[in-house]
């Protein structure tokens, strides 16, 4: 945290993207979170996806729960529309503002407290409903908020600060996400923005459920040894199972890509994905691949991240329901409202 | 007054020299005369051993401007032409060292160093010793007594200076200059912070590799190719390279403040310049020692 605020000023050779916005006018308010917080890297790269993505200011909703990541979207792009909510609740909220405006891009940022402990419920039926939002996890392994407390996503074995070893089994939101159902799932780092950006923004671009869940350390109660989300540990244990680039609709792909070791994925809002193997044969586009691949490397010490499965053919929350795909302030008020005549009728049938 | 129209033109020394044309003479009341400082020398006879230059004035020493007669000192503008009064300060002190020098029959050229000193100025967590708020506003504009008002006086003075609030703004836009920012490789965990808070998008971490590509891998492109980019040592992490453009930095601290480790600190520099007095009571290293 700062007392100063940060000055904006804005370079002659600041560059701009297509709204003619440069990143500091996606910029929120200053962060009050720990210096060196991870938290605040993933605030910067999303800054840069929203900026990177030409994305109105007016067509982001931020959501959040509780918690230190919850504050985080109050950190990045002031001036869209945003719904700090009750604790773990956040996706109940999204899906209520999702379905009054389907036009909106959502970015829901959580924790591991508020999304694997008091938010289970509601994030696996938000992965159920396959809402079309962005699911950020700031995941960092301890209650930061309440003195560094083990989350539900500590490992077995890893150690607080004065020294206690976590003995409960942790939960991986990853492999609970993919198994049940959801559509975009994602490791990454807060300290890796070349792997991050990109990711967000296929994110981003994905209809339906985009989890990502991103190692965020942190700082104060858990960058110590004996920790397996520390700075240090991450960057050890870390594999890249595959190379995640996002390529913007309209672009000519002038980088190589050979042909049978990369898998390109359209995305459904724009855009495409393209997935270079890092190593031995893996398919994001499987979900028994995936979470073997997934098993296999925590077995071995490992972290695997990047994009680690994807299917953009499943139909989302407002094709499934079946809802209006207009804003609800752009319906007119009679078809909003058919009055108590046709209500009469409604129940009649029911009779 | 009479003024002659002239014509300025370069010889074939490259000589800048002046051809009259006409006399243009002004009827006035009063002539303030306000330029034209002298700096020429015909009264120095020209067989006593001093040499005079192109420019018509005496060749000096760049160090210790003594002039080309032992014992004779020159400075200001006498002795390079027209430059600011910083500097002829400057020469002034200089040419006292020489003439203690001099005097005391020692080697002129024998001079103690420039020093320099760097102190931190952190004074707490987000308190430091100098006033790091930069403020991004535009000059202000001097506040002046209206054009109707100012003719009713000769001894008005025009400018009114600033009210108190305004240059305390005023004064905030100062960069900082001596004040350094200064990165201890070995300290950094390498979690952005600086990078996503500099308000001028001058720090980049990455991969080592040619100046030319190291310039572009910053957030905004550090295109000032007179300015030196600095490159820290190898990270202890990654063996990747902090990276800084120091021609946008504006000494505001906020990479030092959001720095977790304390790998940023922000560092008051201070020139230690060597006076006359100083070479006075310097004491000879060498000669102690062997005292001892």
């Amino acid at each position: 945290m700062s007392y100063i605020k940060k000055p904006k000023i804005i370079r002659d050779n600041e560059s701009r993207n297509k709204l003619g916005m440069t990143v500091t006018d996606y910029e929120g308010v200053m962060s009050t979170l720990c210096a060196g917080c991870g938290h605040d890297s993933i605030t910067g790269a999303i800054i840069q996806t929203v900026f990177d993505l030409n994305i109105e200011p007016h067509r982001l909703i931020k959501l959040s729960g509780i918690g230190c990541s919850s504050k985080t979207p109050a950190y990045f792009a002031s001036q869209s529309h945003g719904f700090n909510s009750v604790h773990g609740r956040m996706p109940s909220v999204a899906t209520g503002a999702h379905s009054a405006n389907s036009e909106l891009f959502c970015i829901g940022v959580s924790g591991d407290g508020d999304t694997l402990s008091i938010g289970m419920g509601q994030f696996t039926h938000a992965i159920r409903r396959n809402l079309n939002m962005l699911y950020v996890i700031e995941n960092n392994g301890v209650y930061g908020l309440t003195k560094g407390q083990f989350s539900a996503s500590a490992d077995v074995g890893s150690t607080a600060k004065k020294g206690a070893a976590n003995l409960q089994i942790p939960i991986d939101p990853c492999q609970v996400a993919i198994s049940i159902g959801a559509t975009f799932v994602a490791r990454s780092f807060s300290g890796d923005k070349e792997q991050l950006v990109p990711l967000l923004k296929a994110g981003m671009m994905h209809r339906g459920f985009a989890m990502l869940d991103v190692i965020s350390p942190c700082v104060t109660f858990n960058d110590h040894e004996g920790s397996t989300k520390s700075y240090l540990s991450t960057r050890e244990t870390k594999r890249e199972a595959l190379y995640t680039d996002y390529v913007e609709p309209f672009t000519v792909i002038e980088v190589d890509y050979d042909q049978g070791s990369s898998i390109e994925v359209d995305l459904h809002e724009g855009g495409k994905v393209i997935l270079r193997k890092a190593e031995k044969e893996f398919s994001p586009l499987n979900k028994s691949d995936s979470i073997r691949m997934i098993r296999e490397s925590a077995d071995a010490g490992e972290m695997l991240t990047g994009l680690l499965y994807i299917d953009e053919n499943q139909p989302d929350f407002t094709e499934v329901e079946n809802t209006v795909r207009k804003p609800l302030n752009e319906v007119p008020f009679d078809d909003l409202c058919p009055g108590s005549k046709s209500l009469a009728a409604l129940q009649k049938n029911y009779k | 007054m009479r003024f002659s129209v002239l014509d300025w033109f370069k010889d074939e020394k490259g000589k800048l020299t002046s051809k009259k044309i006409n006399d243009v003479v002004i009827p006035c009341d009063t002539v303030i005369l306000a330029i034209g400082q002298e700096n020429s020398f015909p009264w120095v006879e020209r067989d006593i051993g001093l040499e005079f230059d192109q420019w018509e004035v005496p060749v000096v020493d760049s160090v210790t401007y003594e002039s080309t007669i032992q014992g004779v000192f020159f400075g200001g503008d006498a002795a390079f032409g027209p430059q600011n009064i910083i500097e002829a300060v400057e020469h002034g002190h200089q040419a006292a060292i020489s003439i203690h020098k001099y005097c005391e029959k020692e080697s002129l050229t024998d001079r103690l160093e420039y020093g320099m000193n760097l102190i931190t100025a952190k004074m707490g967590i987000h308190e430091w010793s100098y006033s790091n708020d930069y403020g991004y506003e535009n000059r202000f504009e001097v506040p002046t007594v209206p054009m109707n008002e100012r003719f009713k006086d000769i001894n008005i003075e025009v400018e009114l200076g600033f009210e108190p609030g305004q240059f305390q703004e005023e004064v905030e836009r100062c960069l900082n200059c001596d004040i350094q920012t200064d990165f201890a490789a070995n300290l950094c965990i390498e979690c952005d912070a600086c990078i996503d808070i500099c308000p001028v998008n001058c720090l980049m971490i990455t991969d080592n590799d040619d100046e030319d590509n190291l310039r572009k891998k910053i957030k905004t492109p550090a295109d000032n190719l007179e300015q030196d980019l600095f490159v820290s040592e190898d990270l202890p992490q990654t063996g990747r390279v902090m990276l800084k453009d120091e021609d946008v930095c504006i000494h505001c601290g906020l990479c030092a403040e959001r720095c977790p480790t304390a790998a940023w600190d922000m560092k008051k520099f201070t020139l230690k310049v060597p006076y006359a007095l100083d070479e006075a009571n310097a004491i000879d290293v060498n000669a102690t020692k062997k005292a001892v």
